[in-house]
């Protein structure tokens, strides 16, 4: 049968099969399985049917726990069921699986593997999870590509069923989920005919039903649990000959043969490697290089992990092997060896013993580490583990890929080694997210793999900073199947498709001899050759390249493209690859235009094609000198002023050379300084904002709203003017209480993002051209150099006296150093701002929990980190531990504060004698109320400590290493709605009950912003996200009301854009309540589809319309008699719908449809009168005493 | 009594049609107007500048921030088609159409020569029975001449010409050098109907935010006397049906304007202000004054004030505005 071949990547490849072969699927995102999820959901709410006819029931859960309850329940009542998940999904989900696999439920679950939270997280792909549930008694079965990983999610369906054992199907998370290539798509009757019907009927039978009811679930006592246990033996030893029935029926069908354990190199192989997962690909094609030099070298793939099928995998080894290396891409600290290399060693042992295979006596066998966290694996490497295997004593427990100078386990490997083929075209662009270059890349494959023989590959490496990312995009195409499932280190074709680029990254190191460089660039030709670095010409001369360039920029706007150059440089890599003939290219470039786009208009076609059109004009080739000629170098990565480590270490991570560094250089405990964020400059801005100092009218609200705090204000003495830049701005304080003082408002032009929040929020006008304010946007390079230089000089005027502002005014409060800055969040983030505040407010006594999230990445994400200190080396103290417990997290650190500090009050009393009664009177009963409170007990805590370094007695030595804690100390338990609303709310719910003072601030974006904007119970009624394609049917959570149900909890909720006052009153209000604290924040979000510019805006018209109701419940009120909840904002001013066709994420409902669109509206305007109504009534109620006539009313 | 006129070829049971606005955006005020006895309701404008900008727009925010961040490639779902054409537009004309005997006039602003046609095109298989051609821009290029302009709108006619067989109206500015010539040249190049005038928006300054404002005003009584000079001076001089549509607001407008020679007279302010039924009333007064002064018909009074008909042509043309100076008298500063 001709099967259709197609370009997809491996998240669709599974979730293709897994969708046909479900009646149930439940989900929770979580990256790299998310898309599956979204897959699901869109095919579901479009009613695709599965292969029987019937379309899939997708739900989405609060958390992977709750999935896996789903999951369990719908197995248990007879439905075919899956999920999809990772890392610490997949942890959440171990405790089911037990039950599930105790139970002998079928069931696939599709893993896209992925490392564990150790000393850092880390999103990217090994085996750490999968490996943590190997126990469980699920089944496990490894792919290793695009195509594998469609075939797998057959097979494993096929096989459970039968089996009855549940199966675990993984594969790498981005490696393998995120790659596109060119598979064979599997028919609606390949998958009919490897599911058997009758065996779907049998778990059907097997579920609960009243009809025919059992009991499932048992409590056991010790006389029967442990023989209970034993009964499934039988089912996990015939297990692994089903899966290969399955596999061989498969092959039948398709073509495609798979075996359990499969080997593959010369059939008298001395050394083989044993792995699994996409590394087996490398290795595979690397096996045949090396054979074909006359190597004796072999792979086994291992497909079935669990059961282990020791007598197979004895077989499959040639009889003539003398020595393997077993690669395992996970780490088990302190274990006798990682999993699959004890496994094997064991299956040697007995397998040997028992004469199973070929082998006689037990060969030499090493285990190594490799890939962690999507660290590369090449053929380099491979050809060094089989170097090491032919060493008399090849070195055990080794790493491979890094360089460990500490322990000294790493192999060394000849980084120049390759084995691809020429017959491959190898292609790497390196764009920016905006500028639509992976799209294109994509779009590219697709175009190629579906329109000829090639076969076709594509990989992407995106920034971990959400603003001005980078995107470097991994092309192949060839003759023959690619198995290269590493980066590309040789390239024929370089694109650089942002010209900034050229001096912030080595684009040229990978390019091979006569190989092409694409430029993007806005210098006409007689100019570019001379604007290029030094470095990028000599390279280019070097390497003998063909160099061409286009002002694709110039040619995308005037085709109305904007900044989105994707279509332009995708024509000139037709045009010059000569991967297909130039016009069979453009014409069907112009075919997927029109395919693509034309479901949204054909205004979008038609400029795509136009900017087809203009291009090839545009396009030439520049003579190449034979000498360089330009003085530009390449800056360093970071000034030479920062400190060491941030130039030796993170300096190479931004550099993009993170992998060149050694163990010994990083920090063992996940320990990182804070203040690291100065240092990156990422000059990202094309316009900056620049003060006027004769509009402003000093509000402060520019800085306030700053989402990447590169805004400042300073008001200080005049004699700091004394050699400032000629340029540097300053004027008169107006405020009166700073008479006679000079103010100045400096941006920093490198760190920011050109976001424009602070003009948009100015309310100062030019009175001669009103479009101008008193903070506007002007072109960076310009002014680049002068505003650092102004920028370094305002740094070096001292910070004001932090006891001489009136922190409650907008005014005074922002001359407060922010001690959080240049995040990598996204330009005009709508949550950091908030979390400034915190920091300006309180950051000098803060730790800070934070829940995984977008908060987490922006806030501790390698290589730089926002958070930082003032010049006493005080500021905020972070961690993340994880999503779900971030609550628990920060109460635990309240907990140990609070006991830390009554232990040094303990000794105080003890030691009274020692130290002095007044000053342990004064310390113990200090009034740290404010600024000068805790001014003061600094002052006396330093005294104390210098007192008890005179001291020798225990005592002594304990108080000093507590003394700190008897200044007053701030908790912040920092996270989204995702954390707070869902997967989080047991906790924060327990924690808020708690009593103790923890402060939570919950950043409402209303949908998990981190992992591309799936729906959570924050998201608002009528909302599009992902898991509510058809706009969220269900009002949204009213969390502040839950929490102001326990009545002793201090309740805000906030719009900084709506009234910036009320949010500094509810944040001073929350820290300094002698409880626990909850404010929920509107924060705009990339996510709903807005102009970021404008936020703030959204934030008012979300209030304005009464979407958002601002109020204020301070539980001490009640002890004065007054009602506790204080409604701030006003009864709606605008019909909801002006607020929420402002945002795409409700306006783009009306067009995917229109008649639930209006429906939803309808019922949003009715939530927002109710909503009033019943606040209104809360707030108007009078409080103790009788109950008064109000209440008696209603 | 007999109230009947005919405009474009449409018969209709009185002058008073409804014209386009917001309020035909609801089915249930088009059933309101048929019930209150208007005679055709023109439905509100189809804008292609709307429905291309809103493409646009959605496919900004569907691209925005994507592909740049491993955890987030996209933003939100793709569903598997948009509603992004006229079909909403098209569908309420097919809707009105069902729920109400009166004529139905669809109205198009496009921009392009495609939307012209095609939407014309589709407005007519909907079941429109005629379409007023709203060319509703502000020529603001300083290199665009006023012939070029002019050329425009026959153009734009000639275009949907081509693809209609229903009456086409056009919606005129008053803003044009030679209106009677503009009217002449539209109405050999084949306009059914001529709309007296459209009434533009007019932006306002907001002095405390020292920002521009749009600012609806409806229109006035005074706003009449516009297109009853020129309906006047183009009655007997051109084919084309006219009408006039703006500042009618009570049956004594209605009168005026048919005596100077309209066919139909559109309702819009007034119905805001006094709501749908208040066309009842205008009917009813209609019917009184007429029988107070024995007409027996419309048509009978039809073109009787026109320039051509009435006893002073030349009230109608320039030298008319520089008596009314004359005889308008300044209040002194301190009365």
């Amino acid at each position: 049968m001709k099967r259709t071949l197609t370009t997809i990547d491996g998240n669709e490849a599974v979730a293709y099969v897994a969708y046909r072969l479900s009646e149930v699927i439940a989900i929770y995102p979580i990256t790299p399985s998310s898309p599956m999820g979204e897959w699901s959901d869109t095919w579901s709410s479009s009613g695709e049917n599965n292969i029987w006819g019937t379309v899939p029931s997708v739900i989405e859960l609060q958390s992977e726990g709750g999935a896996a309850g789903v999951v369990h329940g719908a197995l248990q009542t007879g439905s075919l069921t899956t999920t999809f998940t990772a890392s610490q999904g997949l942890m959440l989900m171990i405790p089911n699986m037990y039950k599930i696999a105790g139970e002998l439920t079928p069931m696939v679950m599709h893993v896209a593997a992925r490392s564990l939270a150790a000393q850092g997280l880390s999103i990217f792909g090994d085996h750490s999870d999968v490996m943590a549930a190997r126990a469980t008694g699920f089944g496990m079965l490894s792919s290793a590509s695009v195509q594998e990983a469609m075939d797998f999610a057959l097979i494993s369906q096929a096989a459970t069923l039968e089996s009855r054992i549940p199966f675990v199907h993984f594969f790498d998370g981005f490696r393998t989920s995120h790659e596109v290539s060119k598979v064979e798509l599997l028919t609606e009757d390949d998958l009919r005919a490897m599911i058997d019907l009758d065996l779907i009927y049998a778990h059907r039978l097997r579920g609960l039903s009243p009809d025919h009811p059992v009991i499932r679930g048992t409590a056991q006592n010790p006389d029967v649990y442990f023989q209970a246990r034993e009964t499934v033996n039988p089912f996990y030893a015939a297990c692994p000959e089903t899966v290969q029935r399955a596999m061989d029926k498969f092959a039948k069908l398709t073509g495609r043969s798979y075996q359990l354990y499969e080997y593959h190199g010369a059939p008298d192989a001395e050394r083989v490697i044993v792995l699994m997962g996409s590394g087996a690909e490398a290795v595979h094609e690397t096996v045949d290089y090396l054979c074909g030099q006359g190597e004796k070298v072999g792979v086994v793939k291992v497909r079935l992990y669990r059961p282990f099928d020791t007598r197979r995998f004895m077989e499959a080894f040639p009889s003539t092997t003398k020595a393997i290396a077993v690669l395992d891409r996970t780490k088990e600290p302190g274990s006798a060896g990682e999993p699959l290399y004890q496994d094997s060693i064991t299956t040697f042992f007995e397998g040997v013993a028992n004469g199973w295979g070929s082998i006689k006596s037990i060969p030499k066998i090493v285990g190594g580490r490799y890939g962690l966290s999507s660290n590369e694996f090449t053929p380099a490497m491979v050809r060094a583990v089989y170097n090491n295997l032919a060493l008399e004593s090849p070195k055990n427990h080794f790493t491979i890929g890094i360089n460990d100078d500490l322990s000294h386990t790493s192999l060394d490997f000849d980084g120049e080694f390759s084995t691809e083929p020429e017959s491959v075209v190898r292609a790497l662009f390196y764009g920016l997210g905006a500028d639509g270059t992976v799209g294109a890349n994509k779009n590219s494959i697709k175009i190629i793999g579906e329109n000829t023989d090639n076969y076709a590959q594509g990989y992407f490496v995106y920034d971990s900073k959400k603003s001005g990312a980078i995107t470097i995009s991994h092309l192949r195409f060839g003759p023959e199947p690619i198995r290269s499932t590493y980066l590309i280190s040789r390239a024929n074709f370089v694109a650089c498709h942002q010209p900034g680029f050229l001096e912030r990254y080595d684009m040229l190191g990978e390019l091979v001899q006569g190989g092409t460089f694409l430029l993007n660039s806005p210098y006409a030709r007689e100019e570019v050759w001379d604007r290029l670095p030094r470095k990028v010409q000599e390279q280019l001369i070097e390497r003998k390249a063909k160099f061409y360039v286009i002002n694709a920029t110039n040619v995308a706007g005037e085709s109305g493209m904007g900044n989105r150059i994707n279509t332009v440089m995708q024509v000139c890599f037709f045009a010059l690859s000569g991967v297909l003939p130039k016009d069979e290219a453009i014409a069907e470039i112009k075919y997927s235009i029109k395919k693509s786009y034309s479901s949204k208009g054909d205004e979008i076609v038609a400029m795509n094609v136009q900017a087809v059109d203009n291009t090839l004009a545009h396009l030439y080739q520049v003579d190449i000198p034979s000498a360089p000629t330009s003085n530009i170098e390449m800056p360093p990565a970071v000034s030479e002023h920062a400190p060491e480590f941030v130039r030796n270490v993170l300096g190479k991570m931004i550099e993009q050379k993170g992998d060149q560094l050694p163990v010994s250089v990083l920090p063992c405990d996940g320990t990182y300084p804070s203040g690291t964020a100065k240092w990156e400059k990422r000059n990202l801005a094309l316009e900056i904002p620049v003060w006027d100092q004769d509009v402003c009218i000093q509000c402060g609200k520019c800085a306030m709203v700053c989402p990447h705090s590169v805004i400042r204000i300073k008001v200080y003495d005049p004699k700091h003017l004394e050699g400032a830049p000629e340029t540097f701005r300053s004027c008169e304080a107006k405020d009166r209480e700073w008479h006679g003082q000079k103010y100045t408002i400096q941006v920093a032009p490198e760190d920011c993002t050109g976001c424009g929040v602070c003009v948009d929020i100015c309310p100062a006008k030019n009175k001669s051209q009103t479009r101008l304010k008193a903070i506007n946007m002007m072109p960076q390079p310009p002014i680049r150099e002068q505003e650092s230089e102004n920028w370094d000089f305002y740094l070096t005027i001292p910070e004001t006296d932090r006891r001489l502002l009136k922190v409650n005014n907008i005014r005074q409060q922002q001359l407060q150093e922010p001690l959080f800055e240049f995040s990598g969040a996204c330009s005009g983030c709508g949550e950091t701002p908030y979390i400034k505040l915190i920091t300006q407010l309180f950051g000098d006594r803060t730790v800070i929990a934070n829940a995984t999230g977008c908060s987490s990445i922006y806030g501790g994400n390698l290589p730089t980190t926002p958070y930082t200190k003032n010049a006493d080396g005080r500021g905020p103290a972070w961690a993340n531990s994880l999503f779900e417990d971030n609550a628990e997290f920060g109460l635990g650190f309240r907990v140990s504060m609070d006991k830390q500090r009554d232990f040094a009050g303990q000794l105080l009393v003890k030691m009274a004698g020692v130290i002095g009664l007044e000053l342990v009177e004064q310390i113990r009963h200090a009034d740290q109320k404010d600024e000068a409170g805790i001014y003061d007990q600094r002052e006396r805590v330093a005294t104390l400590k210098s007192k008890l370094a005179g001291i020798d007695s225990d005592d002594a030595r304990q108080l000093l290493s507590l003394a700190d804690m008897l200044v007053r100390k701030s908790v912040w338990i920092v996270g989204g709605d995702g954390w707070a609303y869902d997967i989080g709310f047991g906790g924060l719910d327990h924690v808020l009950a708690s009593g103790r003072n923890v402060n939570v601030l919950v950043l409402d974006t209303e949908v998990y912003s981190n992992t591309g904007g799936q729906m959570s119970k924050a998201t608002p009624r009528g909302a599009v996200a992902k898991f509510a394609a058809g706009g969220k049917p269900a009002p949204k959570k009213d969390l502040g009301l839950i929490a102001m149900t326990y009545g002793s909890i201090y309740v805000a909720r906030v719009a900084m854009g709506a009234r910036d006052e009320h949010t500094l009153k509810a944040f001073i209000e929350a820290e300094a309540f002698d409880g626990p604290s909850i404010i929920i924040a509107y924060s705009h979000c990339i996510a709903h589809g807005i102009n970021m510019t404008t936020g703030m805006q959204n934030q008012k018209a979300a209030v304005d319309s009464g979407q958002w109701l601002l109020y204020r419940y301070h539980p001490d009120r009640s002890a004065h008699g007054e009602n506790p909840l204080q409604l701030d904002s006003r009864s709606a001013k605008i019909p909801v719908e002006q607020y929420m066709y402002m945002e795409n994420r409700f306006k783009m409902l009306t067009k995917s449809n229109p008649d639930e669109a209006r429906r939803l509206l309808a019922a949003a305007q009715q939530d927002v009168q109710d909503r009033w109504h019943y606040y209104e009534y809360l707030a108007a109620r009078k409080m103790g005493g009788a109950q008064n006539e109000q209440d008696k009313s209603v | 009594m007999d109230l009947s006129t005919k405009y474009m070829g449409l018969n209709l049971r009185t002058p008073l049609v409804v014209s386009a606005s917001p309020l035909s955006e609801n089915l249930d005020n088009i059933r309101k107007m048929e019930d209150a006895g208007a005679s055709g309701v023109v439905i509100y404008s189809l804008f292609e500048e709307q429905i291309t900008s809103d493409r646009l727009e959605l496919h900004h925010h569907m691209t925005y921030g994507t592909d740049s961040y491993a955890e987030a490639l996209t933003y939100f779902p793709e569903p598997s088609e948009f509603h992004l054409g006229p079909e909403g537009y098209l569908n309420h004309i097919r809707k009105a159409k069902e729920a109400v005997k009166m004529p139905v006039i669809a109205s198009l602003n496009g921009t392009s020569a495609g939307g012209w046609t095609n939407y014309a095109k589709e407005m007519q298989q909907a079941g429109a029975d005629a379409l007023e051609l709203n060319i509703y821009y502000i020529p603001t290029d300083v290199d665009l001449t006023g012939a070029q302009v002019e050329q425009t709108y026959l153009d734009i006619l000639s275009m949907v010409r081509e693809v209609v067989t229903i009456p086409v109206a056009i919606k005129l500015s008053p803003f044009f050098s030679s209106l009677a010539n503009v009217a002449r040249r539209l109405d050999q190049g084949g306009a059914d109907g001529l709309v007296f005038f459209n009434r533009f928006y007019q932006p306002d300054i907001s002095l405390e935010h020292l920002e521009v404002r749009p600012n609806i005003i409806l229109s006035t009584p005074q706003a009449l006397r516009l297109p009853m000079r020129w309906i006047a001076i183009l009655h007997g001089r051109i084919k084309a049906s006219l009408a006039a549509t703006s500042g009618i607001h009570t049956a004594q407008d209605v009168l005026k304007i048919m005596m100077v020679g309209a066919d139909a007279a559109m309702l819009c302010s007034v119905l805001y202000r006094h709501g749908i039924d208040h066309i009842k009333n205008m009917e009813r007064e209609i019917e009184t004054w007429m029988s107070e002064h024995e007409y027996h018909s419309i048509r009978q009074m039809q073109g009787s004030m026109s320039q051509e008909n009435c006893s002073d042509p030349s009230e109608f043309e320039r030298a008319q505005y520089v008596k009314a100076l004359h005889s308008f008298k300044p209040a002194t500063a301190h009365s």
